[in-house]
Parts: C-alpha cells; structure tokens; sequence
C-alpha cells in the first residue's frame, strides 16, 4: 500500500489528469493530434465536440484501454503509460454502449464488478448500490430487460461501486428521456461534490452548461477549454439578433457576404457573428439601417462558439 | 537485521493478500460465467443432449466388424455340395442370402447397384468337378469399395471352406476332404476376444465428444464478449487476463467432468463396456484431457475477430483429432507425417490414456509419457492464450 503511494507524483494529487501531446492514430488515420489538458479535483470537466471527433479515443487512452501513439501524461498521478493497472483500480469507466452483462440480472452484474475490485463484502457492496440507484424492485431483473434509463443508472452504478476517484464517462446521457438525464445531472453533482472528478462527453449543449470546465475537440484537436464564460469570451465573436420577416432569404444573402462567418437560425430569430467586429459591422451597414428586420446586438452561445470553431478548423483541413 | 525480517514478512504478506485478491478475481469470473451458463438454455441442454445422442448414435452404429451383409447366390449347380456351402454362409452369419440370381449378367447388376456387397457363383457340374478332383472354383465377388466393411466377412468365408464339405465328402469320395493342416493357428484377440468394435469406439467417442463440445464452449468465450461490448467494460477492471482464463475456463472443467460420467456411465450400462483399471486415475486424467482442450478453444477465442472464426478454427482443430489420433483409422497404419501430427493432438494420447485404463487395465506408470504430453500441451496452450490475449482495444 506504502509503495503504491509513493509510486505517485503527490500525495493527493489537486491535478487528476494532466495529458501532453496526446496523439493516436488508427490505420494511419489521426484520431486524436497533439492533445494536452489538465483537470483538476473534484471538477466536473464537459467533453464537447461532434460525432468521431476523438472524445472516446481520449477517453480510453486516458484510463489504460488504448496506448497512445505518442505523448505522455498522468492520471491520478499514475503515468498513463506504464501504470494502467493502477489507473483501472481507481477510475470507473463508463462505456457509450450499454457493457454490463445483458444475460446477468442486476444483483449479480454488480456482486461481479464488486468481486473484481476485490471489495470486501461484494453482496453487502451490491445491496447498498441496489438501495442507492432506487433499483430494489428490480435486483433479480436481468440487466438486458431493463429500459434505457435504467440501464443507465446501473451502468453508472456500477461504475461507483468500488468507489473510484475519477469518472470518465462517454456520451451517459445519449438516447435518455428529459427526466432521466437531469437525475443523472444531479447525481454526477452530488458525486463532484463528494470529492470524486468526472470527465463526461457529450454533444448536448444544455449539458455543457453544467460542467463547472469544458473543452471542445473537433477532428481530433483540442480548439477551446476553460469555462463557459472564458471559452464565449476566447473566441471574440461579435454576434447580431435579427428578428422579423423573410429570415430564410436573408440568411442565404449573409452566408455570401465577406465578415459574416456563421449564421444561424435560433427559433424565429437569425443569430449572425463574425470574428471581426469591424468587418461584420461594415459588411452588415446596409441591411441594418435599411431593414424591414430587426437587428440588435447579442451575446454569442456556446453554440455559435463550438459552430464557428469547426467551421474555422473545417476550413484549415479543406 | 531485525528491520529486514520486517520486511520480508510484509513482503510475504502481500504476496498473499495479492495471491488472495487474484483467487476472488478468478472466483468473480467463474461464477458470472456459471451464471451465463445457466441462462443459455440451449447451451445448456446441448451440454447434456451432444454427449448422449452422439454416444448412443455412434456407439450403436459403429461398427468395423459388420455381419449380415445382403448376399446373393447363382446357384449353377443343383447337388448336396452346393446347398451345404449355402447353408454355412447362412451359419457364419456375415451373409444375408437375399436373392438367387437368375445369371451372371443379373449377379453383376446386383453388386454394381449395390443391393448386395457380396455374390457367389457356384458354377454348374461343381459336385461332380468336385468329386472328380478337378478342383472347381467358387467364384466369390466381394463389393470392396468399403474394405473395412468386407474385411471380416472374406476371412470368414475362407475359414469356412476348409469345414464345410466335411459331412458330404464320406464313403468313397471321403479322399476329397481337405488334409487336416500339419498344425493348428491359434490367434487371441486380447482385450476385446470378441472383436467387439463398440469396445474400442466406445471409449474413443469420450474422448472426440469431449474434444467437440469443450472446444467449442471456450472458443466462443472471449469473441463473445467483444462482439457483444461487454470487452471494453471488462478491460477497464483490473482483472488480469491469466484471471479471466482461469475464471472462464473453469465453469467447463466442471461441465466437462459431468459430461464424462454421463459417457461412463452410460458405456457401462448401456454398451457394457468395462473399466478394468483404476476409475480414479481415468476421472483424474480425463479432466487434464477436458482442460487441455478448454485451453486451446480459448487460445482461438482470443485469436478469433468473431464467433464464426472461433468456430471455423475449431473445426479446423477439430478434423485432425478425428482423422489422425487412431480414433477412425488404425494410428499404427499411417504414415509416419501423418503420426507425427498425431503425436501432436490431446486426443491420440487420450485415445491411449482412455483405452488403455478401460479395456487394458493401464496404470499410470504404463500412460506417464502421455499423461506428459498433454501436460505440456495444456501449459503452451494456456501460455500462448495468455500471451495472445489483447489487454487494450487497440
């Protein structure tokens, strides 16, 4: 026990995971390039980024399933490259796809994870974490009967039962009904609160805004991490409201203007930013003063952000 | 000095809490797979219905020493001689006379058509040839495109021809019975006197229907679970993957065990086949023959991308245990290639192992070099599984 300590960088580490120069490839195809952050204790750390943008590939070189290709790093003051058995004891996983076992009834899937972290009591251990997840009716039901929801809740169950310091989880909430997502939101925060750290994908924005940092990756480069606030501020985007009529029409004649680099419609109202306020500003002149819509000036979301991010980085690769 | 001592207790300990941490990591294992088992009913039910099906089906059907071969007869020749060589063909019991051919060309049909395996012309005036000392000839054709299956049934003709004319050939024509040969050929057939096939396919279906069904149920193990996602889960754990084998396997030992006291139980009662030798030695090396086999089902397992690889590879493997351990074809009448990939199968040794305590009586001193053999077999199996098994999903 006294060696496994002093193995680590610190005692208690107030950095979890501290990565440099990540990189991995698959058949020579980059995945993840050069991707380097930190994540400090007890955070809940958001994951943004579209579909195959390298979230799970980083995921899973960050808790021992996958070697990096090159970089190195540690997590839980564990090296990511040497110490995957000590980094499986200490984090709990959560795979996209439900990976519990389908054939084996909710008690037992739980008594199996506890046995395999050599918890000292795995039935007392399950008995507690069926009466946590409220899944007391359910126990003897086998795992792959039970709705998505649920699935979910045991999955995450199981994750926390050998109680780890790190959460990484992949995309928890996808194909969850309203209710059954904000439970999850409210567990994953009284856990952050309890000490443990999560780092959670997702490409719900709602879900981003409640992660106390989030870091957005985009064909396998990290473009933007901070907070909510600092990642808006970062980008420097000078953002119009447009309301009023033929919206549709305008939009196609903006797309095509110089100093317009995203428009979008939000509802009944056509959000337009450009990274250059002046030039958003003059190019824009005409149609502001002429209308019949109306333009008033507006504050990006970290929609528009994460949008005009991968348009710039699309830009890069064409 | 006293500080050291202190260190190498500690040392100790935590190799036991280790060695104690990993047994419940095995233990995890063994009781989810139970637990899968159990819930597989088809693969369940197969457990017990391969063995029973395939012992009751082949150890009935079977059989390299067959009688009662349809025959038919063109009779050519109407005298006492005739009718008496008929009629012992009948006695002997290899020969079914089915049909009196009407000729030769109707002889000839019969045996291309394959109604018949066997046809015997008795030629016309072969009493009088006979009495006249002319030495006729009784023209035997025998359909040998199964040789094995003609085999008893020829010899069984050549020995009756030396007797059969032994009750017609008195009075004046008693000079025309056969000399009495100068000395008596005295042949045992140990261990089976009666050349009972089922004694020795019995014993030699244990060991390919064990071969089958362990194959298959760890060679679908670990494919299993990537193909159904559960790896990635798995993986993420910190259970090592010697932990996961033995977890994996051991579930089988136990099936494979019950499995084989069905087959024994059912040679004994069924088919009467006995256990001369020691059954403790038989059950004890039966369960190395069934864990060498788990071994390299598992080693496809974790070759194999997909379920149906893991099959076809044991299949593969699965081949040359029937062809080249001795279980169909003699082992000594093969080419010396042909042995020496067998010496390489668990069930040529089984074969001996099996054979050798059921019908001989073998100790283990008689069986040790094989008993070596699939000893070493199991360890590289496992060895390579091990080394095989993929740790990360890259």
């Amino acid at each position: 026990m006294t060696g496994a300590i002093a193995t680590r960088a610190a005692e208690v580490p107030d950095i979890v995971i501290d990565v440099q120069g990540l990189t991995k490839s698959f058949g020579g195809r980059p995945v993840v390039k050069n991707l380097s952050m930190q994540v400090h204790r007890g955070l809940i750390y958001g994951f943004l980024g579209p579909n195959g943008s390298g979230k799970t590939t980083t995921l899973r070189m960050l808790c021992g399933l996958l070697t990096p290709g090159s970089g190195h790093g540690t997590c839980l003051g564990y090296d990511i490259l040497t110490q995957s058995a000590e980094i499986k004891r200490h984090v709990g996983y959560m795979t996209q796809r439900f990976s519990l076992y389908a054939d084996l009834s909710v008690r037992e899937n739980l008594e199996f994870v506890a046995r395999v972290y050599n918890l000292d009591d795995p039935h007392a251990a399950a008995d507690s974490a069926i009466r946590r997840l409220g899944l007391e009716n359910r126990a003897s039901q086998l795992a792959g009967e039970l709705s998505g929801g649920w699935k979910q809740r045991l999955a995450l169950g199981a994750c926390i039962l050998p109680g780890p310091e790190l959460l990484l989880l992949d995309e928890p909430t996808a194909g969850v009904d309203p209710k059954a997502r904000r439970d999850f939101w409210d567990e994953i925060h009284t856990l952050a609160h309890q000490g443990m750290t999560v780092l959670v994908s997702t490409h719900y924005m709602d879900e981003a805004e409640r992660c106390h940092e989030i870091a957005y990756i985009a064909y396998g480069e990290l473009l933007a991490q901070g907070t909510v606030d600092e990642v808006i501020a970062h980008a420097h985007l000078a953002t119009y409201i447009v309301t009023g009529p033929d919206l549709a029409e305008l939009a196609e004649r903006l797309k095509a203007m110089d100093g317009v680099d995203m428009v979008a419609p939000f509802g009944t109202a056509l959000h337009v930013s450009g990274r250059d306020r002046a030039r958003l500003d003059a190019a824009t002149k005409d149609l502001r003063e002429q209308g019949p819509q109306v333009w008033s000036p507006g504050e990006a979301t970290l929609e528009d952000v994460f949008i005009d991010l991968m348009s710039r980085t699309k830009d890069n690769f064409a | 000095m006293s500080a050291g001592a202190g260190t190498d207790r500690s040392a100790v300990d935590r190799r036991t809490r280790g060695f104690r941490a990993a047994l419940t990591r095995i233990y995890a294992a063994f009781i989810k797979e139970l637990l899968q088992l159990r819930r597989d009913r088809i693969t369940f039910a197969t457990m017990i219905f391969i063995p029973l099906t395939q012992l009751l089906l082949f150890g009935y059907a079977i059989n390299t020493d067959p009688k009662h071969l349809p025959t038919a007869v063109l009779i050519q020749d109407e005298s006492s001689f005739s009718r008496s060589f008929v009629a012992a063909m009948q006695v002997s019991e290899y020969f079914d006379i089915r049909t009196r051919a009407t000729s030769e060309e109707d002889l000839d049909h019969l045996i291309l058509s394959g109604r018949v395996q066997f046809g015997v012309q008795i030629p016309a005036h072969f009493g009088r040839d006979l009495i006249r000392g002319e030495r006729p000839a009784i023209l035997v054709v025998a359909d040998a495109s199964d040789p094995v299956a003609a085999g008893g049934a020829v010899a069984a003709l050549q020995g009756l021809t030396t007797i059969v004319f032994s009750r017609d050939l008195i009075g004046p024509v008693a000079s025309r019975a056969p000399q009495e040969l100068p000395f008596e050929l005295r042949i045992h057939r140990r261990y089976n006197p009666a050349g009972e096939t089922r004694l020795n396919i019995v014993p030699g279906l244990m060991g390919t229907i064990l071969t089958l069904t362990m194959l298959i149920f760890t060679a679908l193990s670990v494919t299993r679970e990537v193909e159904r996602g559960t790896m990635e889960s798995l993986l993420s754990m910190p259970i090592r993957p010697v932990e996961i084998m033995l977890g994996k396997i051991a579930p089988y030992l136990v099936v494979g065990g019950l499995q084989a006291g069905l087959i024994l139980g059912a040679a004994k009662l069924l088919f009467g086949v006995p256990v001369v030798g020691s059954l403790g030695l038989l059950v004890v090396l039966t369960l190395l023959f069934i864990l060498a086999n788990l071994s390299v089902g598992y080693t496809f397992s974790t070759i194999a991308k997909s379920q149906l690889q893991a099959m076809q590879m044991s299949f593969f493997f699965f081949l040359p245990n029937i062809l080249l351990s001795g279980f169909m074809f003699p082992f000594r009448g093969m080419p010396d290639w042909a042995q020496a990939v067998g010496e390489i199968l668990p069930l040529t040794h089984y074969l001996r192992i099996v054979r050798g305590i059921m019908l001989k009586g073998a100790t283990f001193v008689d069986l040790q070099v094989d008993v070596l053999a699939l000893g070493l077999f199991t360890l590289a199996a496992m060895g390579l599984a091990v080394a095989r098994f993929r740790q990360t999903l890259d």
